[in-house]
C-alpha cells in the first residue's frame, strides 16, 4: 500500500510536468491549430538560460544563483519573449496557412533553436544543480517524499487555476475562448485576432518556463535536446486528452506520468527497459476506444 | 441609411445576385424575401462583409464601405445574426454576449451589464449561465438577437430568426422584432420564410427571384403583387 501510494505521488509529479507542458501546446492549438513542436525546445531554452552562455564542460550559475523570487520570474520572462519573438518571426507570416504547413514551421523553429543552443553552449550535457535543498524528503507517516515533488504539484494546481480564472473571469479570457472556438466569429464580433494569439503565445511560454525550471531542478542536467522527450509525452497527452480541450490536455498529461510510472513499478524487471513501449501501446489502445480524446471537444476549456 | 446599389455578385461566371439595389433607414422593418436560392443571404453577406460585390456599391450612412472588412461593418453599427445560430457552443449565453461588448472595447463589468440587459429584453436573461451548447434551437435565435443587438447599432440584419419556431413563439419573436427600431433606433433587415412574420411586422418589403429584383413595397402590396404571387406559386405571371 506504502509503495503504491509512493509510485501515486511520483506520478501526480511527472504527470504535473506533462499536464503543464501538454496545456502550453494545446492553448495554441485551440486558438491557432497550430501543433507546437518548438514547445519542447521553449522548455530546454528555458533551463539553460539559467546559466552564463559559454562552451565549457562547467556550468556556471548566473539567473539561476539568484533567489527563487528572481529566478521565476527571469526565466519566466525569457522564455515568453522567445515564444512571442517565434510568433512575431514567423508564425505570423504564416496566419493563412493549413495546420500541417504550421506544424512543420514549428518543427523548423525548434530545430533553430536547438542548433542556437548547441552553437552557445556546446553539444556535451551539463550538470546545474538548481535548488537542490527541495531534494530532501518529507516524512509523512510512512511515506517518504521529496520536497520538490510536493512543489512540482503545488505549482502546478496554482498555475492551472490561474489559467482557470484568466480564460473564465477576465475579459481577455473571454476572448481567448471564444476565438479558441470560431476564430473568425471571434475576429467578426470585434476579438482582435493578433493580440489574442500573441496572449496564447505568453501564457504558453510561460507555462514552458516552469516546466523548465520544475524538469532541469529534478534531473540536474542540461541537454540540447532535453525539451524533446517531455514535448513528444505532451503531444501525446494533449491527443489522448482530445485535442484543443485544455481539460483534456490536463488529463492526458496526468495520464500518461500514471501509466509511465506505474509501468516503471510494475512491470517485471526484464520489461523495464521498454517501459515507453508499453506507454504508447495504451495510448494506441485508448485511442481505439476514444478516436477523438478523453474529452473530446473543439472548445478550449470547459467549466472549471 | 443602409444601401445597396446595383450589386452584383457571380461565383465562377454564376450570376448569384445581379443587379440589386435597395435602402433602409433606421426607423423601419424592411423585409427580404424570396424562394430558396433567390440570393437574399448573399445580399446579407454583402452588407455585412462577408461577401466582396463583383461589382456595385454598399453604402453606409452615404460613406463607401469597398475594402471593408466584416469585422469593420460590426464597428459601424451592422450586427447580425446567422442562420446556423453560429454561437460558442462551450461558452455561456451571457458570456456569448458580452464577447462582443469586450471585443468592440467595453470593460468586461460594462460589456456583462449591457448583455445582461439586452438578455433581459429578447427574454432568456434566466438562462444566462446555461452553456450555449444545450440551448434549444429557438432559444438560440434569442441569443443570437441578444449578440447582434450589443453596443446599439445602426442595423441589424436578422437571418430566418422565425426557422423552426412555433406559432406562439413567432409571437414573441414579432414583438421583439417590430419594437427593435423603436427602442434601439435600429433598422432591421428581416429574411424570413414564415409569411405571417413577414406581412406582420415589416413596413416595407423587397422581393428577390433568381438574383433580381422582382418587386417592392408595402406588405399588402406585396401580397397583391402579381409577380411575385407567380413566383412563389410557380404560376405564370
Amino acid at each position: 500500500m506504502i509503495g503504491f501510494l509512493q509510485n501515486l505521488i511520483d506520478a501526480l509529479s511527472l504527470g504535473s510536468l506533462y499536464a503543464l507542458a501538454a496545456l502550453g501546446i494545446g492553448l495554441l492549438f485551440g486558438i491557432l491549430r497550430l501543433t507546437n513542436f518548438a514547445h519542447g525546445d521553449f522548455i530546454s531554452f528555458g533551463a539553460y538560460a539559467l546559466i552564463v552562455p559559454s562552451l565549457e564542460v562547467t556550468a556556471t550559475k548566473f539567473i539561476g544563483n539568484w533567489p527563487w523570487y528572481l529566478t521565476l520570474p527571469a526565466i519566466a520572462a525569457l522564455v515568453v519573449l522567445l515564444a512571442l519573438l517565434s510568433d512575431f518571426l514567423v508564425f505570423r507570416k504564416l496566419r493563412q496557412a493549413s495546420a500541417p504547413t504550421l506544424m512543420i514551421a514549428s518543427f523548423a523553429v525548434g530545430y533553430v533553436i536547438q542548433n542556437v543552443i548547441l552553437m552557445v553552449y556546446g553539444a556535451r550535457p551539463k550538470a546545474i544543480d538548481v535548488w537542490s535543498s527541495l531534494q530532501q524528503q518529507v516524512v509523512i507517516g510512512e511515506l517518504r517524499v521529496p520536497q520538490l515533488q510536493l512543489v512540482t504539484i503545488g505549482i502546478t494546481i496554482v498555475l492551472m487555476l490561474g489559467l482557470s480564472l484568466f480564460l473564465n473571469r477576465t475579459s481577455y479570457g473571454v476572448q481567448m475562448r471564444a476565438a479558441a472556438e470560431d476564430f473568425r466569429m471571434a475576429r467578426y464580433l470585434g476579438v482582435k485576432a493578433n493580440f489574442v494569439i500573441g496572449l496564447a503565445f505568453a501564457i504558453s511560454g510561460l507555462l514552458a518556463a516552469m516546466v523548465s525550471l520544475l524538469f532541469v531542478s529534478q534531473t540536474g542536467t542540461l541537454s540540447y535536446v532535453m525539451g524533446v522527450p517531455l514535448m513528444l509525452f505532451a503531444f501525446i497527452a494533449t491527443v489522448i486528452g482530445g485535442m484543443g480541450s485544455l481539460i483534456g490536455a490536463v488529463i492526458g498529461g496526468f495520464a500518461v506520468g500514471f501509466v509511465s510510472v506505474m509501468c516503471q513499478a510494475y512491470l517485471p524487471e526484464e520489461l523495464r527497459s521498454f517501459r515507453d513501449a508499453f506507454v504508447f501501446a495504451i495510448v494506441i489502445a485508448v485511442l481505439i476506444f476514444r478516436p477523438s480524446g478523453l474529452i473530446p471537444t473543439k472548445a478550449l476549456v470547459q467549466r472549471v | 441609411m443602409l444601401t445597396a446599389e446595383d450589386v452584383v455578385v457571380q461565383f465562377d461566371g454564376l450570376t448569384a445576385i445581379g443587379n440589386v439595389s435597395l435602402s433602409m433607414g433606421r426607423h423601419e422593418v424592411f423585409g427580404l424575401i424570396g424562394p430558396n436560392g433567390a440570393g437574399k443571404t448573399t445580399l446579407v453577406n454583402c452588407l455585412t462583409g462577408f461577401q466582396v460585390p463583383s461589382s456595385g456599391r454598399i453604402l453606409l450612412g452615404g460613406e463607401e464601405t469597398a475594402g471593408w472588412k466584416s469585422e469593420r461593418f460590426r464597428k459601424a453599427g451592422i450586427g447580425r445574426t446567422f442562420q446556423a445560430g453560429r454561437l460558442f457552443r462551450e461558452m455561456t449565453v451571457v458570456e456569448n454576449v458580452e464577447v462582443t461588448g469586450v471585443g468592440l472595447g467595453l470593460t468586461r463589468r460594462q460589456a456583462r451589464a449591457q448583455a445582461m440587459d439586452l438578455l433581459e429584453w429578447v427574454g432568456i436573461a434566466g438562462k444566462a449561465e446555461t452553456v450555449a451548447g444545450t440551448l434549444p434551437y429557438t432559444d438560440e435565435r434569442r441569443v443570437g438577437m441578444a449578440r447582434a443587438l450589443m453596443l446599439g447599432p445602426a442595423f441589424v440584419l436578422l437571418d430566418e430568426p422565425a426557422a423552426g419556431m412555433s406559432d406562439a413563439e413567432c409571437d414573441d419573436l414579432m414583438h421583439l422584432v417590430a419594437a427593435i427600431p423603436r427602442i434601439f433606433t435600429c433598422g432591421v433587415l428581416l429574411i424570413e420564410h414564415n409569411m405571417r412574420v413577414v406581412m406582420g411586422v415589416c413596413d416595407r418589403i423587397h422581393v428577390l427571384d433568381g438574383g433580381r429584383t422582382i418587386a417592392e413595397g408595402t406588405p399588402q402590396e406585396i401580397q397583391r403583387n402579381e409577380t411575385v404571387i407567380a413566383a412563389y406559386l410557380g404560376g405564370e405571371a
